[in-house]
């Protein structure tokens, strides 16, 4: 990820590559602690399990960071993340995959809008929507 | 007050009788919207370069703008006010009582729906960030799948050094009644534990992720199972101690017939002997009987029978 999109290479219905992500529980454990959440069903399995999730599971605020990574992972470094509006669904558990896809729904005067999806085995884990702007070609 | 977490409902048993009714919730959640904006503590450290490395490192994103520019992720925003893991420090907001008062009601059950963030600009490395919370809505209550429930949402501001806005976050959770019965209708597990007065701190252990082992509060023998007097001393005085969750098999028997209610044959019945100098009787699961031998590692797991029982089990120790 070394050069930015400009305005003029985007319009809408443009497919971001789509991003897999392994949900070991080493990703899960890793993001909650760094994200500073340390409510026990994010690392502890024993505990997930003893309140009828079958495994520990990702957190709110890493779903949060995965979808910012997954639009600048695309647009580039110079990319400015504006807002990010998630409907939370399914729980993204450890030894999932969590597969985002995303679209292009808008982009206007270098702001652009993405419909981003992503989908664990048990269904949509997030439906969000991400603004950002570009920079102008040239 | 940070957000919650999607997690599943818990299958705690509804209130029978509400103390705290439908009209007294909207009266609660109208004098905190009326509160308006309530500043929380200040971030406990500044935007800094170690915990931004740490966070893109376990994203895994790659994106070196930040630490070029000086600057943070920006859905770190929340990060920075995350409450610390140590009980009783907690800052509290307008939120926690009415989160508080819909549990009193019975709405026990929480799922967040929607967290939506706005983005003024990035935060920069030195300042320190001051969350602002403003509970803004109850709605309900409503049919929902999950069960009878509220809405409620709040909103947090983070304020920078300059006391002006940089980001802002909306954030929405379904306060619901766990159904009666279970989320799935799930049949209660056709053979139950006998539960008395001796023996319900092991089975509330279980279903609190813990292996309680019953000890002679007088002379500290442990011993299971769990009885009335303490075989060395006499001692009538109990208490328990909660076990490593280790163990290793001492024997065991693979049962193929007759059928067991509830259960699937074959399966693994064991003897664990525990590093803390008991032995305990229950399933070796996640192994085929045939890998099953005595003598191997084994950690204890805990496997919900239906809405109520939770069984320890003992599975193979990863290495």
């Amino acid at each position: 990820m070394t050069r930015t999109l400009t305005a003029d290479e985007v319009e809408a219905g443009s497919e971001l590559p789509e991003l897999s992500i392994d949900l070991t529980p080493t990703v899960v454990v890793s993001t909650a602690l760094a994200t500073m959440d340390f409510t026990p069903v994010h690392h502890d399995r024993e505990r997930a399990r003893a309140q009828g999730s079958k495994d520990i599971f990702l957190n709110i605020l890493t779903t949060m960071g995965l979808v910012e990574r997954y639009v600048t992972d695309w647009a580039g470094p110079e990319a400015v993340i504006k807002g990010i509006d998630v409907k939370l669904g399914v729980p993204a558990y450890a030894g999932d995959c969590l597969s985002f896809t995303g679209t292009v729904v808008s982009c206007e005067a270098g702001r652009v809008t993405v419909e981003v999806r992503g989908k664990v085995s048990l269904g949509f884990h997030a439906t969000c929507t991400v603004a950002l702007t570009l920079p102008p070609a040239g | 007050m940070s957000g919650r977490d999607p997690r599943p409902a818990t299958s705690v048993p509804a209130v029978a009788a509400s103390p705290v009714s439908d009209d007294e919730l909207r009266e609660l959640a109208g004098k905190q919207a009326a509160l308006g904006e309530v500043r929380g503590a200040p971030a406990p450290d500044p935007v800094n370069e170690p915990m931004i490395r740490h966070w893109l490192a376990a994203m895994g994103d790659a994106n070196p703008a930040y630490l070029d520019k000086g600057l943070a992720p920006p859905a770190m925003a929340q990060v920075w006010t995350m409450q610390a893991p140590r009980p009783g420090a907690r800052d509290r907001s307008p939120v926690d009582d009415l989160l508080a008062a819909l549990d009193a009601g019975g709405y026990t059950g929480v799922v967040a729906t929607n967290c939506e963030q706005t983005y003024h600009r990035y935060a920069r490395l030195g300042e320190r960030l001051t969350p602002a919370t403003r509970f803004t809505d109850l709605a309900g209550p409503k049919r929902t799948a999950l069960g009878v429930g509220y809405f409620a949402t709040w909103n947090v501001t983070w304020y920078g050094d300059g006391d002006e806005p940089v980001a802002e976050m909306l954030f929405r959770v379904l306060k619901f009644r766990p159904r009666e019965g279970t989320r799935e209708d799930r049949p209660p597990y056709p053979l139950q534990p006998a539960v008395n007065q001796d023996t319900a701190f092991f089975w509330e252990g279980a279903k609190s992720g813990e292996l309680r082992i019953q000890t002679c509060a007088d002379c500290g023998r442990l011993r299971h199972p769990p009885g009335a007097l303490c075989p060395r001393c006499r001692s009538s005085r109990l208490t328990y101690t909660v076990a490593s969750g280790l163990g290793t098999l001492y024997s065991y028997v693979v049962h193929h017939h007759p059928p067991v209610p509830g259960r699937e044959t074959p399966f693994v019945v064991g003897v664990v002997e525990l590093p803390e100098g008991v032995r305990i009787v229950g399933n070796v699961v996640d192994c085929p009987p045939g890998q099953v031998e005595i003598g191997m590692a084994l950690r204890v797991t805990y496997r919900p029978m239906d809405d109520r029982l939770v069984l320890p089990m003992w599975a193979p120790e990863e290495p």
